[in-house]
């Protein structure tokens, strides 16, 4: 189990926690990895806090991540983040909704893509798998949009990164 | 099996599984998690329809068996006990066509109101019971769960729970698609026939066939057996398998796929090469009681962990034997009825008249969360108009005239029917008021349709049934129709009026699902559009 990625998506209903967590996973799934990826649906989700596991690697086992063994949270919704940071992994990456400037994107319910993007700076997914996994889970009016928010993540991502340097 | 690679729900798994394997159709009644499996279904080109509810839908099933087309028939855990009824004695019958029944648990409660452990179920009915551990048993499961049912002519019920049905695994498939024989009706009285001339015979039947699916089941059936040291041997079922493996990766581990009848033989000559024998099962102990019924000196869990999920920390806690409190995961933002919701109307007006609500099963049991608070009781789908009668007979008047019974519109029609029968025919000496909440779909799981809507799982045009003129055939009293967008003083005036009288009344409060209603829409345009294009040139020509 060394070789497998821990990756916890959270949010509130609605913001479109479980298409990124299925993005995520088709890329992963894409890439050639094992995956498996984990969510409740249900009364609990209407309107309330909902999160979704995806791991990959050589091999996965149980679907769901073991709390304290995230290696990458991935926070939607600013209030959210407490609530879900036990299951980080001391050392872990935490990305919340402001390492983006979210007034930049042409749409607002595109900030899932484009956090997506910021976590792909993270993962050791190609990023023609991503945007595979993007057009392939979204519809096809939304492409455009969604790959400019993506683009705006990955970027914001990175000079974070050269920043923090 | 073929070099195709696929990521799939546990769901879509069955119905990919369902599709290939020759169903001919799907019935079922929509309940988290089971509901995608006929979606599913449906959108890949597979017959499937909802019923009324859970009992009629494996009536229906049971009938397509017996015909001799493969069947699948799904709902969740407490959709098993409304069709408790023909699930006992379908075990009797001798069917044709191999039935699957789908029964989806959901241990923690995700979306449910207990977390019963359906495998009760499959010991109790004595029908063979098959638990996959992920997407790919799944869809496995599904192909031999026909091939159990035709080969011994029972029905198989497949237990899924919420993590299997939900997680997304890789699931490499079959392929091609089962070639099954055509439908046909073939006599065969005693096989079918009930009465207890023919069910005495057909229970010793039903034993011989256990028995031999059990020898089955121990020579070659669906048994994983991980290698490891025999210090400690694990022996697990469903989704606690994976959590085992991932806790305990040195173990040596039986993961039994078909959990009843047990492969005892199987499990015996594990429990003898291992030093401590640990089983690892989500809910009840039932596998625990029936290794140590056969003497194994098997451990089981404390019985903290018999509430909730398990998960790898929990297995991790089981075996090292961790009573301590487990940490308590911090509390997320509770769900809310939405914005807009037709039904937050409905809950204030209940909420102002301090009325006592009898509630039931749906998006509108969150009405009893604040701000409303306005829910007193809610068991089972229907049980609101039984409860709210009840508690009218007994109540001191003032009490009795504050009862309302609150029921939504696909959960009336799966077991509010009857309920109002009950209204008419014993009424309390107050009457008693009904709400149907009609918000035009089966919303709480996922915007399903109902024979109230007058649409199909496809969401194509069929009959419709009307509460009003149903209630009014069936002589209750006052039947009334109002938007729940009427303004709230009118709709509090005409409850506070009917409240107030000694008769049975009952309202239907119509506004369709916000979440729904541009779908709604869509769907009665294209009905509309459909219909026109039928109709003949020459009747529009002028």
């Amino acid at each position: 189990m060394t070789k497998v990625k821990n990756v916890v998506i959270a949010g509130l209903g609605g913001q479109g926690v479980l298409k990124a967590s299925d993005i995520l996973a088709d890329a992963a799934f894409r890439a050639g990895f094992d995956v498996k990826k984990s969510e409740l649906h249900g009364m609990s989700q209407r309107g309330g806090s909902v999160s979704s596991d995806v791991r990959f690697g050589d091999r996965v086992l149980s679907p769901m991540v073991p709390p304290g063994e995230a290696d990458v949270l991935l926070v939607l919704e600013e209030t959210q983040i407490e609530i879900n940071r036990p299951t980080l992994k001391p050392g872990g990456v935490l990305i919340g909704p402001d390492v983006l400037n979210a007034a930049a994107l042409k749409n607002k319910k595109s900030l899932n893509v484009a956090l997506l993007g910021a976590v792909s700076t993270v993962l050791d997914i190609p990023e023609e798998q991503w945007l595979a996994a993007m057009y392939a889970n979204l519809a096809e009016k939304l492409h455009t949009i969604n790959e400019q928010a993506f683009a705006l993540g990955r970027s914001a991502a990175i000079e974070r990164k050269a920043a923090d340097q | 099996m073929t070099s195709e690679r696929l990521l799939l729900s546990g769901d879509d798994a069955v119905a990919l599984a369902a599709l290939h394997a020759g169903v001919r159709l799907g019935t079922g009644y929509p309940g988290t998690p089971s509901t995608e499996i006929l979606e599913t279904f449906d959108q890949l080109g597979g017959r499937a329809q909802w019923s009324p509810n859970e009992k009629v839908a494996l009536e229906v099933g049971m009938g397509t068996a017996f015909a001799g087309a493969r069947t699948l028939v799904t709902m969740k855990h407490v959709g098993l006990n409304v069709a408790a009824d023909p699930l006992f004695t379908a075990a009797y019958t001798d069917i044709e066509g191999g039935l699957i029944i789908v029964s989806a648990d959901d241990p923690g409660m995700a979306s449910s109101q207990n977390e019963q452990d359906n495998r009760h179920y499959a010991q109790a009915a004595a029908l063979p019971m098959l638990e996959p551990i992920d997407s790919q048993q799944a869809y496995d499961f599904t192909w031999l769960g026909f091939e159990i049912s035709e080969r011994w002519k029972i029905p198989v019920i497949l237990r899924l729970t919420t993590r299997v049905c939900h997680s997304k695994t890789i699931v490499h498939p079959r392929g091609a698609a089962a070639e099954t024989p055509e439908p046909a009706f073939q006599r065969n009285i005693p096989s079918r026939v009930m009465i207890p001339a023919y069910a005495k015979p057909a229970h010793h039947r039903l034993r011989q066939k256990i028995a031999e699916i059990a020898a089955w089941n121990a020579a070659e059936g669906p048994i994983r057996l991980d290698e490891g040291s025999p210090a400690l041997g694990i022996v697990a079922t469903g989704i606690a398998a994976v959590h085992a493996r991932e806790a305990a990766p040195e173990a040596r581990q039986l993961t039994i796929g078909l959990t009843y009848p047990l492969p005892m033989e199987r499990i015996r000559a594990f429990a003898e090469g291992v030093e401590r024998l640990v089983v690892i099962e989500e809910g009840d102990p039932v596998l625990l009681d029936t290794l140590r019924a056969a003497g194994l000196p098997a451990e089981g869990k404390p019985e903290m962990y018999r509430f909730g999920e398990l998960n790898v920390a929990r297995v991790r806690r089981i075996l090292a034997g961790d009573v301590s409190p487990e940490p308590v995961p911090p509390k997320g933002k509770p769900p809310e009825l939405c914005q807009g919701c037709s039904h937050r109307s409905v809950f204030q007006v209940l909420k102002d008249l301090d009325c006592i609500v009898a509630g039931d099963i749906g998006c509108y049991t969150l009405g009893v969360l604040p701000p409303f608070s306005a829910m007193d009781t809610c068991v089972c789908m229907g049980a609101s108009i039984g409860v709210g009668l009840g508690m009218r007979h007994v109540l001191p008047e003032d009490q009795a005239r504050r009862v309302v019974s609150v029921i939504g519109d696909s959960t009336f029609v799966h077991s509010g029917i009857t309920g109002l029968a009950e209204m008419v025919y014993n009424p309390p000496a107050t009457g008693h008021l009904v709400l149907i909440l009609d918000n035009g779909t089966t919303a709480m799981t996922g915007q399903q349709e109902h024979p109230g809507t007058g649409r199909l799982l496809d969401h194509s045009p069929t009959g419709k049934i009307s509460f009003e003129a149903l209630a009014e055939a069936m002589g209750v009293q006052n039947v009334h129709v109002v938007s729940a967008q009427d303004k709230e003083q009118s709709l509090q005036d005409l409850i506070a009026g009917l409240l107030a009288k000694p008769e049975t009344s009952l309202v239907v409060t119509r506004q369709p699902c916000v979440l729904a209603a541009p779908k709604i829409r869509f769907y009665e345009k294209a009905a509309a559009e459909q219909a026109s294009e039928t109709h003949c040139p020459a009747e529009t020509a002028d």
